[in-house]
This record gives C-alpha cells, structure tokens and sequence, in this order.
C-alpha cells in the first residue's frame, strides 16, 4: 500500500460515500408513523398503486451521517474566500435564518384570509417599499422567483405595454456581447429576435453602434450595469435617451446592483425595468443553486403591466391582489402563489439590519475591495481594462500567454490552495477571463492572503510548471472530472 | 456594521495602495448628476435584538397553521418535516455554497442533486429527472413549452382539473409566442371532455392528478389517446405525498410528470419558495429545460458527478436555449430529497396511506353537517365540499377564522366570476391533524351553516 491510498479509500476527514440507493435495508425507519389502519379502496379510483418504489429503507443515524458527510464535499462561503465574479457570494447572516423560522413567518399558508396574514404581508410591503426607495423606482413586481425569471418579468411587461399601444411590430432586442446568456434566452422565450451590439475597447457600450440599430422595430435594449465586464456604462444616461427616442424601452440586468446600493439611484440613469437578484445583493444564501428571488422594479410606464399578486393597502389593512383591477393591465402571473416568501423575510432582516447607512458602507467596500484586488493583482495578472472597477475585477489570461497554463489549469489550482476559483471564461469577449468579485464581507487579511495565493501561482505559472497546473486539483474528494464522458454517456439517475 | 469586517485603518490602508485619495473616486464612471453624495434619508442599521424584535412583531400578527385546526391545501400543504432535515440544510456547506459548477469542490451539492434526480424520476415513474425548477407553475409551464418542441405543434391543452396559478402561469408563458394555451373551465366533478378537445394540432395535454378538486383519474384511456394523435400527455402532481399511494403517472402513461415539491421537506412559508420537479422519457433528455447532474469519471478513474449536458442551456444556447432558467431551486430539492430518504420506500408509502386514512375520517365526520356535499367520489387527501345552494364559502371561512379554525380554501378566490363555485370549499387532512381538530371544525360548521 503506498502513502496516497489507504484501505478504506478515506482519506482522514475525507470519507468515501455511497450513494443512498446502495444502503439501507428493507424495514429500516428513520420516521416513525402511526399505524394508518386499513386502506379504504371505495376512495382510490381505481388506481392503488401495485408495485412497491425502490426508495431503500435507512435509519437516522444513518442518513444524518450520509448528509453530513455530503456536506463536507463542497465548499461554501462559510468555508472559506469565494471571489465568483458575477454571483456576489457575501456572507450570509444567520439572524436571517433564525427569523425566517419563525412559525407566525413560516408556518403560513398562501391562502390563509387576510385578516390571518397582515404581518405577513406587511412584510412584503415594507420590502418591496425599500426595494423602490433604494431605486428611486414607482413600482416593483414581487413575484419573480429568480434573476433570468426577473428579466422574464420585465420583457414580458415591456411586450404588454407595447402591444397596448400599438407598437406591437417591435419584435427586436438589443444584447451587448458581453450579456450573462439568460438575457437572449429571455428575450427569446417573449417572442423577440436577439440583435448583439458591440462594445468599444474601453468595454463598454459603443453608444454611436448602439444608435444605429435603433429602429421602429425595436422593443428594448437589455443591458447589465454595471457591465459584466465590472465597468459603470458611464454614457448610461445618453444610452437611456437614445432608446425612449427610438420609442423602445430600456431594461437593466441588476444582477451587479451590490455595486451601486445607495450610490446611485437607478430612476436618475433612466430605466424602465431592472431585476434584483436578492440572493446576490440581499445575502439570501444561494443552497447550492436556489432558492433566489428576482423582484423587477418598473417605471411609471410599465407599472400598470406588473403581473398579480401584489400587495395594496386597503380600509382593512394590507390585500393582496390576485386579479385584474381597474386601471391596471397585468400582463399575467409568472409563478404559483405571492413570490419566493421565505427569501424575502431574509432578505429584508438584511436590510433592516444593513439599513440606509450600512447597504451605501456595502457598497463601498465591495467596490474598495475589488479594486484592491486589481491594484494589488494588476502587475502579475493582466487587467482587461484601465481605471477602477466597480464590484469585480476582470483579468484575461494574457498573463498566461506561453506558459501552457490556461484559465482552467489555474482556477483549478486555486481550488488545491484553499480557494474556490473566480468565475471563468465569462464574460465571453474578454479572452480566457477570470472574474474575482470579492464582495464587502471580506476582512483585509483575506484579501492578503489571497492576494499571496494568486501571486505565488501566477509566478510559478511563468515559471515553466505547466505539468504541476494540469494535475491541479489534487487534494479534493475527487479530482478534475470527464465531462466529455458525463455529455457522451448521460447517466442521469442510479439503476439497480 | 456586524458583517462588515474593514475598519477603517483598513480603508485608509488600501485606497494608499490603490492610489486614490477616497471611495469616490473609485466612482467616478458614475454619471455625476447620478451620484448620491450621502446615505438616502432612510432608516440606518440595526442590531439583532432590534431586528428580531421587529420580525417578532410581524410574525405576531399571523395566525399560524400551528396554533389553529387547520384544513388547507390547494397546492401547498402543511406535513410534518423531520427534525433532521433543517438541521442538515443548515449546513454551511450546503446553504452557502453556490451552483456547483466547480464539480471538485461540489461534490456533496452533485450528489444529493444525482439522488434526488433519481428519487424524483422513481416516485412519478419516470426515466429522467431534472434537478428542480422554481416551483410547480413554471413547471408546469416549461412541460408545455417543451411538449410544443417536442411534437412541432402548438396547442396546449389545459384542464380543468389544473391549479387556477398553474393555468395563469402557463398561459401568462405563452402569450407573445407561436404556442397557444386552451384552458378548460374548473372542473370540480371530475366530468370535462379531454379527448373532445384534441385534434392534431395539440400538442399536448396538461392533467392534474389528484385534480385541484381532490379527484382522483385513471389517466390510462386519456394517455391512450394522446398518444395516438401524436400529443404528449403531462401529469402535473400537486401533492407528492400522494404518489405513495397511487400508480404513478409514468405507470399511467405520461410523457412528462411536474410537480410542486413542497409538500416534503419544507414548510409552507407562505407559499415560497416551491420546488419544481420534472421528469420525463429518456427520448426527451434533450429537450429538458433545466440543470441536470450526471455521473462521469475523474482523473484516477474514481465515480465523481457533474453537471451535464448543459448544450441545451442559457450559457451556452444564449438565445435558442430550451429555457432561460438558470438558478433552480437547490436547497428546496435537497429538503425535499432528505425528507424523502428519511422516510424510505416504506415510510413513504405508510405516509400516504396515514394521508388517505384521515382523508377518509374526515369526510365521515363531515357527512355529519347537513347540506354539506363531498364532491369528488375519489381523492387522496382533499377534497372539494359544497356547503349549500345559497352559502358563500368564503364567508363561512371568514366566520370559521373567528373561531380560530383555518377550515380550507373557498374556491371563489380562483373563479370570482363562476357563482356555482361560491359555496365550493376546498379541505385538506394530512398526518398534522387531530380527531379533535376534526371535531371542532364539523360543530364549527355545523353551528354556522344552521
């Protein structure tokens, strides 16, 4: 036996687990469930079920230690520094989860009578009346259950307004290059065509080409600011103008709004519509991949179009309104119930906690520690583009240019380093990126260490250890994965 | 600030490095005449003691489920969740962890998502599994987005039996498309004419089962049909708890199973977040929307997972995606998946025969409240009551709150405009309740509807 394997196939703290369906034995109970008499068929259809589910049979102690031991195969930001450019992974607090379990919060149903649920809905009231402070806009459609659900909901607003008015025919919207992949998507599932416009060399939107597919023939121009390349659109205001003249709308990707909360208030840069991701800017915690919450804000002009339900307060307190009322012309309903609730009550304890004061310090910090992380990394990496960033620095692999080592090599061997790598490869127009948004939850020290890390590395890269990048990582649970393999030859669930 | 860790030597410190002389200068992009000099005049931060005082306050305004007879469904439903499954998705690598696109430092987020896929696409009887949509609307509408592709037809045929929200959401996605949604009207009989409606433009067919009235269908015939006119047929599962005890829609015949997967392992939170389960035939993989997990190999030859076939995805397809999603709803499917592996194949089934069983009782003690009609003549654990040709339902409900009983779902808040829904109250008994909660809500009923 060599000093790498041992007999178990663990390695210390990092145990070997199988999946659920190869455990458990029949009888086994992990719940225990009064014995529910027999079975009345005169209530079935017809359709009892005649063959048992395979599901196996586990204890508890059993599946707590399958979990757990689960847990311990992923990173997380309670793990450590995770700089996931465009994903904003600040700290998530954990009053937040200790409010949102409440039961007078949590043990609600959606259609409980109102007189049942005021503080509830005095909850999304108070969140959606910050949500419009902190952007100066009229209006905000709750329900979204995500960010590329958001950009749904504002295009769909943006299609109902245009139809209302006539204006149907404009069936085209414009994407800058660089635009996160859910906006075409979106425009796509509203029935748009997808028209790029370049960007200039200084990464932002080239405002004359921008000016020459205005036509009367298009519905909006979708655009991320700040930009994914982690630039203000500093011509913003001049861009906004250009659109309303063209008689289309403007909507802005918020999905970067960490950068700009109480620095800017986007009514004043002239937009119509713009989604908040509030597991990224609120720190809801992001669970491996949802539950987000995507609430749109809208101008006066689309605020009519928002779709049901939202909270009016009435002669009785706080309703909900689930249907169409006079005056007002939802374009529909985009998900079951009132909205991601349960990221709400999170999302505002961040607020209440973070307050006016606390989300403008935010702010700062995030866009002081970014560009930290570009001054102090800006010699051995190289930066896409000069001057400050906001909230992420972008770096291309120019760095990296003859050394053999691509983006990939070196996330990678962050990843043996302690670190969860930046984003990559996005935004596309920058060559072989990498995206660090360090947030504003970080200390100093961090950024320090992680500075030395980044260093090191991009050092020993130019030095010639191409060999010892491609066998990066070697100290996780499992090593770099076939993907080729998992594509070529799905297997997409466990088979006895 | 608590979770704010510069001070301010920090600051001082890294705008020398930086070589600027304040934090405004790193905004200098921003348009002047958009620069708040200042914090907005709102409210400023907050302690903990401050904040929970606050949501103590809000919370105290809510009648909980908890402190009432409680008798409410419609498509979220209140079940006991084992003490393990919140203590497990606590877990700071679960909770802050992002989409694991890293598969190296991910493994545990790919794992469960490869389990609960394979849970998901046993329980609806199914082939594939997804790895979660938003909830069961959007769901359900992205089946009958995909059905369109599918098939190259455009009509979607919703019916009657289908959740108000599920309808509302599904044709809010297809406005503004070449597809088309035909809702059929509510349903609470069980007596719609499905393959009346279908013709060879229709590309397929969306059924709930139980229906959002309680009923219970064999979907075998309709599933028949479909199939020979080229339709995909779409089962959309309000209550998964149910297919412990019935054939799964698979068995039955489905080309794609939805469902909302709330009822196991989360709370109702007042109806959010939801989790969206979707499953299909394996033919079809490709025409999912959604993340998938799938098994592979690592350098040393060792089983690892990642997420797979991602050319049908936003990131890669940009505008020809088989959907924009890209966020899901991960926390929720591992609640959802924990739950599930805590009660096994035989908890499982136990859970929702115990479902049925006080179905059952309470439709006996119900019987008791004279006018009362149960309506559907099969259900799992709900069911749709008629209170009487001249009662409002949501006024009965209104005058049950006085008595601190949460009786059910009036069916007027979805159909305002159809008056022979006005006395339809919808009612739903899961393990949560009581012979004593039954109890107080019959004489409640009783005493008001006299």
């Amino acid at each position: 036996m060599s000093e790498t394997t041992s007999f178990s196939g663990n390695k210390g703290l990092q145990i070997e687990e199988k999946l659920i369906f190869e455990m458990g034995n029949p009888g086994a109970v992990a719940v225990d469930l009064p014995e529910p008499g027999p079975v009345d068929l005169d209530r079935m259809g017809g359709v009892r079920k005649r063959a048992d589910l395979a599901l196996p049979d586990l204890s508890e102690p059993q599946v707590v230690r399958h979990y757990t031991r689960l847990s311990q195969k992923n990173y997380g930001i309670d793990t450590g520094f995770y700089p996931l450019g465009s994903c904003t992974m600040k700290h998530n607090p954990r009053l937040s989860e200790k409010v949102a379990r409440l039961p007078g919060l949590a043990d609600l149903h959606p259609f409980q009578p109102r007189q049942t649920v005021q503080g509830a809905l005095e909850v999304i009231d108070q969140l959606a009346w910050w949500l419009k402070q902190l952007t100066g806009m009229p209006a905000v459609a709750m329900s979204p259950a995500a960010g590329a659900h958001g950009e749904w909901c504002g295009l769909m607003a943006i299609r109902a307004a245009h139809e209302d008015s006539g204006q149907g025919h404009r069936r085209r919207v414009l994407v800058p290059e660089s635009a996160h992949g859910t906006n075409p998507a979106t425009a796509a599932m509203c029935g748009y065509s997808v028209d790029p416009i370049p960007a200039k060399e200084n990464g932002r939107v080239d405002l004359d080409a921008l000016k020459a597919k205005l036509g009367p023939d298009v519905a909006a121009l979708m655009l991320t600011n700040p930009n994914t390349c982690g630039l203000f659109e500093s011509e913003i205001i001049e861009i906004a103008a250009a659109v309303h003249g063209a008689g289309a709308y403007f909507y802005c990707d918020g999905a970067n709004f960490n950068a700009i909360v109480g620095r800017v208030k986007v009514a004043d840069l002239g937009i119509d519509a713009m989604h908040i991701n509030l597991h990224k800017t609120f720190s809801t915690p992001h669970g491996g991949g949802g539950p987000g919450a995507g609430p749109t804000v809208l101008s006066a002009a689309l605020a009519p179009f928002a779709p049901v339900p939202y909270v009016v307060s009435g002669p009785d307190g706080l309703e909900l309104v689930e249907g169409r009322r006079e005056g007002t012309k939802p374009f529909g309903r985009v998900k079951g119930f009132h909205g991601q609730f349960g990221v709400f009550v999170r999302a505002l304890a961040y607020i209440l906690s973070m307050g006016a004061d606390g989300l403008r310090q935010a702010s700062s910090d995030a866009v002081l520690n970014a560009n930290y992380l570009q001054a102090r990394l800006g010699d051995v990496l190289t930066p896409s583009f000069d001057g400050p960033c906001m909230h992420e620095a972008l770096f291309d692999d120019r760095f990296l240019k003859d050394t053999g080592v691509t983006t990939l090599d070196f996330a990678k061997a962050l990843i043996d380093e302690g670190y969860h790598p930046m984003t990559m490869y996005f935004p596309l127009v920058v060559h072989g990126a990498l995206l660090m948004e360090p947030t504003e939850t970080e200390s100093k020290e961090a950024l320090d260490q992680f500075i030395a890390v980044v260093r090191g590395l991009a050092e020993k890269a130019k030095a010639g250890a191409a060999e010892d990048f491609k066998a990066a990582p070697r100290h996780t649970p499992r090593r770099r994965l076939d993907e080729t393999l998992a594509a070529r030859t799905p297997i997409l669930r466990w088979k006895a | 600030m608590r979770y704010l860790p510069l001070t301010e030597s920090d600051r001082a410190a890294m705008l020398a490095d930086i070589g600027v002389k304040d934090v405004d200068a790193l905004f200098r992009d921003v348009p002047a005449a958009a620069r708040l000099a200042e914090a907005l005049p709102l409210p400023r931060h907050q302690g903990e003691l401050e904040v929970e005082r606050a949501f103590t306050r809000m919370a105290g305004k809510n009648l909980s489920a908890g402190c009432a007879p409680f008798f409410m469904g419609a498509g979220v439903y209140r079940h006991h969740i084992p003490a393990a499954v919140d203590q497990l998705l606590l877990r700071g690598e679960f909770l802050t962890a992002y989409t694991p696109y890293q598969p190296e430092v991910s493994q545990g987020t790919l794992q469960a998502l490869f389990e609960f896929q394979t849970q998901v696409a046993m329980v609806t009887g199914m082939e594939v599994a997804n790895a979660s949509m938003y909830d069961g609307a959007t769901a359900c509408a992205e089946a009958a987005i995909m059905a369109c592709r599918v098939t190259k037809r455009r009509k979607v045929l919703l019916s009657g039996s289908l959740h108000p929200h599920y309808v509302e959401t599904t044709e809010t996605s297809l406005r503004f498309t070449e597809m088309e949604a035909e809702p059929l009207p509510p349903d609470p009989l069980g007596l719609e004419d499905l393959l009346g409606r279908l013709d060879g433009d229709t590309a397929c067919v969306v059924v709930q089962n139980p229906g959002f009235f309680g009923g219970i269908r064999d979907l075998r015939p309709l599933a028949a049909i479909c199939h020979e006119l080229g339709a995909l047929l779409v089962v959309m599962v309000a209550e998964p708890t149910s297919l412990g005890l019935f054939d799964s829609p698979g068995a039955m015949g489905a080309d794609i199973v939805v469902a909302e997967g709330q009822s196991l392992g989360m709370g109702m939170n007042f109806g959010g977040p939801g989790l969206g389960l979707f499953a299909t035939r394996d033919k079809f993989v490709r025409q999912m929307p959604g993340r998938l997990a799938g098994q592979t190999l690592d350098v040393d030859g060792k089983r690892g997972w990642v997420l797979t076939l991602s050319t049908r995805e936003q990131h890669i397809r940009r505008e020809k995606a088989t959907s924009n999603i890209c966020t899901n709803s991960g926390l929720c499917a591992l609640a959802f998946s924990i739950h599930l592996t805590l009660l096994g194949g035989t908890g499982f089934t136990r859970l929702a025969e115990l479902n049925h069983a006080k179905a059952v009782q309470l439709e006996q003690k119900l019987s008791q409240v004279k006018g009362l009609r149960v309506l559907p003549d099969s259900y799992y654990n709900e069911f749709a009551v008629h209170l009487g040709d001249e009662v409002k339902a949501a006024e009965v409900v209104d005058r049950l709150v006085d008595k601190g009983i949460l009786a059910g779902v009036p069916a007027s808040r979805f159909y305002p405009t159809w008056p022979e829904l006005a006395p339809v109250l919808i009612v739903a008994a899961t393990e949560m309740n009581t012979e004593d909660d039954m109890d107080r809500l019959v004489a409640a009923l009783k005493e008001t509807l006299s």
